[in-house]
């Protein structure tokens, strides 16, 4: 048996991070040497609404990359939260921001867990990185990749000309770490 | 061993023709197409080429036919109704034997349409990429991985047969980023010259004209006869598929391209019900692999498309009433789902009894 294939759904606002926060994790996969597919959605949903991107990590080779039942769900707004909670599998795991969602009822077939990751993000001076902050505990609930995948891919993920933000995503990685653990 | 890297498949596209020694692009944005000339934009100034931002799609074709008659590889991209636009200029490249690689992520249509991924320019890439009596090879990626290598093939097969290419892919697969190894670079100073390009003479040989106008019937006739005798040498040596779970197949599901992934997915699961399933991809539309197709024997055939049923002629066209073939698709930028195909399968084996 191979690890299980991660069928993470990351959705929000566009300028939350949406498309980088997958970026990462597909990069995470491709570092373990596993197959991997990053697709997002574009055009003019992007603008306002729901901006989502569906990422594989897959032992055997990518069929369709569209993700329509996801195992992992990462929310950051209350439309993508209220469009993607009842699509997520049974026994699936859903990270959400508890700062800008309120979740209601809760399904008791998935393990969900809220952080207010926005606040905790501004509250540490990394403002604007939620998404790594439920990535960090995505990867705490799921361990989607190896932990020197997940350090590895942020060194990848962020380009050499925004060389600051490397330590301010890995900090942002291990607050989202440890909200999960505790 | 090169190094893996994560690549949008229009990234993919871009790089790979940069290192087939493709050194001028002509562009024009269009959603779902536009991070190909992006890419182009920023690279080729860095590596001498032209990165040029037409006025027109039209005149990004013209500026094509124009640099691949100067005997340089050249590029132009586009979607769906940017195509539609090219389609004078490819017809008078293939019409003056102009070899030049074109690029369509689909979208879909007719008209405007949507910026969503589709299938519906099957007809148009194989059957009429402009007026006259001519083919030209079309290629359908299904991996980014293809893009690149289908891509760095392309120039090639364009400049061995003095004929334009396309490169057929669609959204999903423009958008999508996966794991890719780039081919090795080529210098372009190192390719083979073109005699027969209009490159300068210096006083030394008699002058090249590129032209598509023939006004002489006689030799019209004749050029067009012979360059149909080409097309049967890309027919006997060109046409590449690739069969997944064919060989004890009852139902044989073609498709191509984004649907064909799909369909693996589908095809996979039928398998764990035990039917007998297999995928049957062409990665040449056009000569379209009937040679493979025929060799399967399959109680029955579906082909999966994103439109209303394009492809499935030319499955009836090579399977010849050996066996029924049926139809499934969607469009608009509407994805089916790998549930739907497996539904369409499973009532065909229900039919067949198996």
């Amino acid at each position: 048996m191979g690890n299980a294939t991660t069928l993470a759904m990351f959705a929000g606002f566009g300028g939350q991070g949406v498309l980088f926060a997958g970026k990462v994790m597909a990069y995470a996969g491709l570092i373990d040497g596993r197959e991997v597919s990053w697709l997002p959605s574009y055009g003019p949903e992007m603008r306002g609404g729901t901006a989502n991107c569906s990422v594989t990590l897959s032992d055997d080779p990518i069929g369709s990359p569209l993700i329509l039942h996801p195992n992992l769900l990462i929310a950051m707004n209350q439309p993508s939260f209220d469009k993607f909670v009842n699509e997520v599998a049974p026994g699936g795991i859903i990270v959400y921001d508890s700062a800008l969602i309120a979740p209601g009822e809760m399904r008791d077939d998935v393990k969900a867990l809220g952080i207010p990751a926005s606040k905790m993000a501004e509250d540490a001076g990394l403002a604007g990185l939620l998404n790594i902050v439920l990535l960090g505990a995505a990867w705490g609930l799921s361990h989607f990749c190896s932990e020197s995948a997940l350090h590895e891919a942020i060194q990848k993920s962020v380009p050499p000309s925004k060389e600051a933000l490397k330590a301010k995503n890995e900090e942002a990685l291990s607050l989202g770490i440890e909200a999960a653990a505790s | 061993m090169a190094e893996k890297t994560l690549m949008k498949g229009n990234e993919a596209i871009a790089e790979a023709a940069l290192r087939a020694g493709c050194r001028h692009f002509f562009g024009y944005p269009i959603t779902p197409q536009t991070e190909l000339a992006a890419y182009m934009a920023r690279k080729m100034p860095k590596i001498g080429g032209t990165y040029l931002q037409a006025e027109s799609e039209i005149a990004a074709i013209n500026m094509l036919y124009g640099a691949s008659a100067a005997g340089v590889r050249a590029m132009t991209s586009s979607s769906s109704p940017g195509i539609s636009l090219k389609t004078e200029g490819i017809s008078y490249m293939a019409g003056a034997d102009l070899p030049g690689v074109i690029v369509n992520i689909q979208r879909g249509g007719p008209g405007l349409g949507s910026i969503q991924p589709s299938q519906s320019d099957y007809f148009q890439a194989t059957r009429a990429m402009g007026h006259g009596d001519f083919f030209l090879p079309v290629y359908a990626p299904s991996t980014v991985q293809e893009m690149a290598d289908l891509t760095f093939i392309a120039f090639d097969v364009a400049d061995k047969y003095r004929t334009p290419v396309v490169i057929l892919g669609d959204g999903m697969l423009g958008q999508m980023m996966e794991p890719v190894v780039m081919p090795e670079a080529i210098d372009p100073s190192t390719l083979p010259a073109k005699e027969w390009a209009a490159s300068g003479h210096a006083g030394n040989r008699h002058h090249n004209v590129i032209n598509s106008l023939q006004l002489d019937p006689q030799k019209l006739y004749e050029d067009n006869v012979r360059r149909f005798q080409t097309y049967e040498e890309i027919k006997r040596d060109e046409a590449r598929c690739e069969t997944y779970r064919t060989e004890d197949a009852d139902i044989v599901v073609a498709a191509f391209g984004a649907a064909a992934r799909i369909v693996r997915s589908a095809v996979n699961q039928a398998r764990e019900e035990d039917i007998r399933a297999g995928l049957f991809r062409p990665i040449t539309l056009w000569p379209y692999p009937v040679q493979a197709l025929r060799e399967l024997t399959p109680k029955a055939f579906l082909t999966v498309e994103l439109n209303m049923g394009q492809m499935v002629e030319d499955v009836r066209l090579a399977v010849e009433g050996a066996a029924p073939v049926s139809f499934f698709g969607k469009c608009g930028g509407v994805l089916p789902t790998p549930d739907e195909v497996l539904l369409e399968i499973k009532k065909i084996a229900e039919g067949l009894g198996v």
